[in-house]
């Protein structure tokens, strides 16, 4: 008889088992779908992911950002603005010119939000709120109808991209294999680096870091800003599929990533799963969209990543805990 | 030959209005632990701030191991081996102990925390001053006893010669106590020298080489520990003798007015916290409930005030069955309820002291008058109880979270005893507060009993039990495991039953 935690530790297992599964059995049943769905999945957890990373950093050191929306917006919009006016330079050099306009105003939009909470000891939820409506009116206003941009490559790995099943899983834009790599660095960084020690003292407990002689306010900024980069590059990737910008083009993904994060406990690994949850129900409403399947009206399929957000907020939110200082502005004493 | 590693002369800080520190001298020797012994608003804390830099004092020099120190700040002060153990733990609950210690300060091997070494010097550390704590166990479980002990080692771990411990013994409970007083013991033996701040007298016989006394921002005595007494030292503290034993006279009980039957209670965790308990309190009479922290206290009061829900059993006041009744029903009964936590339960921080006056009788005419507030009477209520009760404050309309402990909690005091007929329930109602309102607050509640009201009496201190109760009830596990009137119980009984080792 194994012991209850013994089993507890089997869930994932089991739970990886089943889906493993299921994706066999549903492409022997259709081929094409199951491997245009598995594509499409990992295409759209990437920037659900870094999304998610994003309020995680933030919120781990005490600040509750729900601007993640406004500032993959930002992004996007300064990305495709500095890559169109850049397009004579050649694609690589546009394209780079591009991520790092689009990630530096994400950063600097970051570090404006910590000025909001750190320093003005606003309400952080106002903060964020300013954020989202500035940024949806700000680039409305201000994009420029039938501009272009150089288009992103599609990166194939050698022989994986060809195996049966997962091949399009690893045909991806490049962004997007940055986006998985960025989460296993921060998991890492956040549980057995200094500064993850650090950020997780001063999002618990920030008079205790202190103490022994941590500021506080300066490490909230750089989470901040570094977090803004990080949405910077999810609000690329939203440019990466679409290669124009569009007003509103973030279409509540940056919210859909506060779920991933809750989904996920503040931690990187569970907000990679929660990605990649969710960016299956998103590849699987494009694709049955896609296929006008069941006779059912589009919209409807169109709804299952709300659907499911909606009840991991009523769900895991609720277990989830948050560190205890998230929203609170430090004061020394 | 005796070493100096601290020593201040002439320390003076003063704050807009207020001389906060007159011109104060302390010296610490290698191996030494100095109490420093004074009320609150004696300017102790001030003086440990300037000590660990956090002010700047206004005039004054400090020595530290012989040589001139100017402290720019706390990280400066624990570079040159000072260690703190602040009164509201400064530990991070969900990290383990040995990250807590190293945070700030950590080993690291390449790009990560070198998590081995973190331990490893934990273990050393505990090992070599006798802290016995487990380096990989998670801070938040672990009892306060224990996360103290962390604190220490915190400091210990930063290479501390001179710790500084701000009223450590106000958390714990009497075992605690005595546990961290023996590991002081042992760090002294190691040679570190020991600041000591408490109001506590007991300990400062206990465990001091020398006790300084402050009073009104100036030290008022110095003396070595072994020639002064309880009695002397209070005195100095208070600037006028002190009465330790509680004068009453001899109870005159009357019929019951609290009656619990069969009462069985669950705790936030939902485990049975109170387990088939029966008690009776008569008029005129205090019961005491002693008990180690964690038996059934906290829930005993809360299920008696309205605050928790019971399981099953029967609470009668005055004859009403209150079993279900809200805080405020019960309240309507003329009871009245000096809570455990005061910061959280008793008073709303940001209110004036005259809103908190009248937290339990706003609603009641006159304070409310066709649904509006009266506030010349919410005033006049205020300035009278103020002035009945010597609540220390500015002004009435002053924030009640400025106010010091002792003050809050004569607020609290004055709001529940005054329109009190019939119960009180009192939890720790002199925890954390300075001798000078301990000695009122137990005046006021013998006064409540000979005017006829009932007093339960929750606390941690058998001393206190002892002097004020007429009657012992014992709480071990959520079971009254004695009940005795108190002059014919000794303090090793009660301790012995405290400590479920027999049952009466």
């Amino acid at each position: 008889m194994a012991s209850p935690t013994n089993t507890k530790r089997l869930i994932p297992w089991f739970a990886a088992a089943l889906v493993l599964a299921a994706i066999v059995a549903a492409w022997s049943w259709k081929s094409g779908d199951t491997e245009a769905v598995l594509g499409r999945t990992v295409r759209a957890a990437a920037p659900l992911i870094l999304g998610g990373l994003c309020g995680l950093i933030g919120e781990r050191s005490g600040i509750v950002n729900i601007g993640i929306e406004g500032q993959m917006l930002i992004s996007a919009f300064a990305g495709f603005m500095a890559s169109s006016y850049t397009a004579g330079m050649g694609t690589l050099a546009s394209l780079v010119i591009g991520i790092l306009a689009g990630m530096i105003a994400a950063a600097l939009t970051g570090t404006f939000m910590g000025w909001c909470a750190i320093s003005l000891k606003m309400d952080q939820i106002i903060a964020g709120t300013v954020v989202n409506i500035f940024a949806a009116g700000f680039t409305s206003y201000a994009f420029i109808q039938g501009r272009t941009q150089p288009t992103y490559p599609q990166w194939s790995v050698p022989v994986l991209a060809d195996l049966p099943i997962v091949g399009k899983v690893f045909s991806q834009g490049p962004l997007t294999y940055v986006a998985f790599v960025v989460v296993i660095i921060v998991q890492f960084a956040l549980f057995r680096s200094r500064w993850g020690l650090r950020t997780r003292a001063v999002g618990e407990h920030p008079s205790a870091a202190d103490t022994v002689g941590i500021d506080v306010l300066r490490l909230r900024y750089v989470n901040m800003t570094i977090a803004g980069s990080l949405a910077g590059i999810a609000g690329m990737l939203l440019l990466q599929s679409a290669s124009v910008f569009n007003r509103g083009m973030t279409n509540g993904i940056g919210f859909i990533a506060l779920a991933v994060m809750l989904f996920g406990r503040y931690r990187p690994f569970g907000v990679l799963l929660g990605g990649l949850v969710l960016g299956f129900f998103n590849g699987l409403q494009a694709q049955l969209q896609f296929r006008q399947a069941f006779d059912i009206p589009p919209q409807f399929f169109g709804m299952i990543p709300f659907v499911f957000t909606i009840a991991v907020l009523a769900f895991a939110g609720v277990s989830a805990r948050p560190p205890a200082a998230a929203g609170v502005p430090y004061e020394k004493e | 030959m005796t070493t100096s590693v601290l020593r201040a002369r002439g320390l003076t800080k003063r704050f807009p209005g207020v001389l906060a520190n007159d011109s104060v001298d302390l010296d610490l020797n290698r191996g030494e632990i100095v109490g420093l012994l004074g009320e609150n608003g004696a300017g102790k804390s001030t003086l440990v701030k300037m000590l660990f830099g956090v002010y700047e004092p206004d005039e004054g020099t400090m020595e530290i191991g012989g040589e001139p120190a100017d402290i720019s700040g706390p990280a400066d002060a624990i570079a040159k081996g000072m260690g703190m153990v602040h009164q509201h733990f400064q530990l991070v609950g969900p990290l383990t102990v040995a990250d807590n210690v190293v945070l700030g300060a950590e080993p690291r091997s390449g790009l990560f925390i070198d998590e081995k070494a973190a331990v490893e010097s934990v273990r050393e550390l505990s090992e070599k001053f006798g802290l016995d704590v487990d380096p990989g166990a998670v801070v938040e479980d672990l009892p306060v006893g224990v996360q103290q002990r962390v604190e220490i080692l915190k400091a210990l771990y930063r290479g501390a010669d001179i710790l500084i411990l701000d009223e450590p013994s106000a958390v714990l409970t009497p075992q605690e106590t005595d546990e961290l007083l023996e590991v002081m013991r042992g760090l002294a033996a190691t040679g570190v020298g020991i600041i000591f701040i408490t109001h506590k007298l007991r300990e400062i016989l206990a465990v001091t080489d020398r006790v300084v006394v402050m009073r009104g921002g100036a030290v008022v005595g110095a003396a070595d520990t072994a020639g002064s007494t309880q009695e002397g030292l209070a005195e100095l503290m208070v600037g006028r003798p002190v009465i330790f034993r509680v004068e009453k006279d001899q109870a005159v009980p009357g019929p019951t007015v609290l009656y619990v039957q069969g009462l069985v209670a669950r705790d936030d965790r939902d485990q049975r916290a109170l387990d088939n308990i029966s008690l009776q309190v008569r008029s005129g009479e205090i019961v005491g409930v002693a008990g180690v922290e964690g038996n059934g206290q906290r829930e005993l009061v809360e299920t008696l005030t309205g605050l928790r829900r019971i399981t099953s059993g029967t609470i009668t006041i005055d004859g009403e069955d209150v079993t279900r009744a809200s805080p405020r029903d019960i309240h309507r009964l003329g009871v009245g309820h000096v809570p455990e936590d005061r910061e959280k339960d008793g008073l709303v921080s940001s209110y004036s002291v005259a809103d908190n006056l009248v937290l339990n009788r706003y609603f009641k005419k006159p304070f409310s008058k066709s649904g509006l507030r009266d506030f010349a009477a919410i005033a006049r209520n205020a300035e009278k109880l103020v002035a009945d009760y010597g609540v220390a404050t500015p002004a009435i309309t002053t924030g009640v979270g400025t106010l010091s402990g002792g003050n809050k909690q004569k607020v609290i005091v004055a709001r529940e005893l005054s329109e009190t007929t019939s119960l009180v329930v009192a939890s720790q109602p002199t925890r954390g507060v300075d001798v000078g309102s301990i000695e009122f607050i137990h005046e006021q509640l013998v006064s409540a009993r000979d005017q006829g009201a009932g007093v339960l009496l929750v606390s941690a201190e058998l001393d206190e039990i002892f002097s004020l109760a007429d009657r012992i009830v014992v709480l071990y596990r959520g079971r009254v495991v004695g009940d005795m009137p108190a002059a014919d119980a000794t303090v090793e009984q009660v301790g012995l039953l405290m400590a479920g080792a027999v049952d009466a």
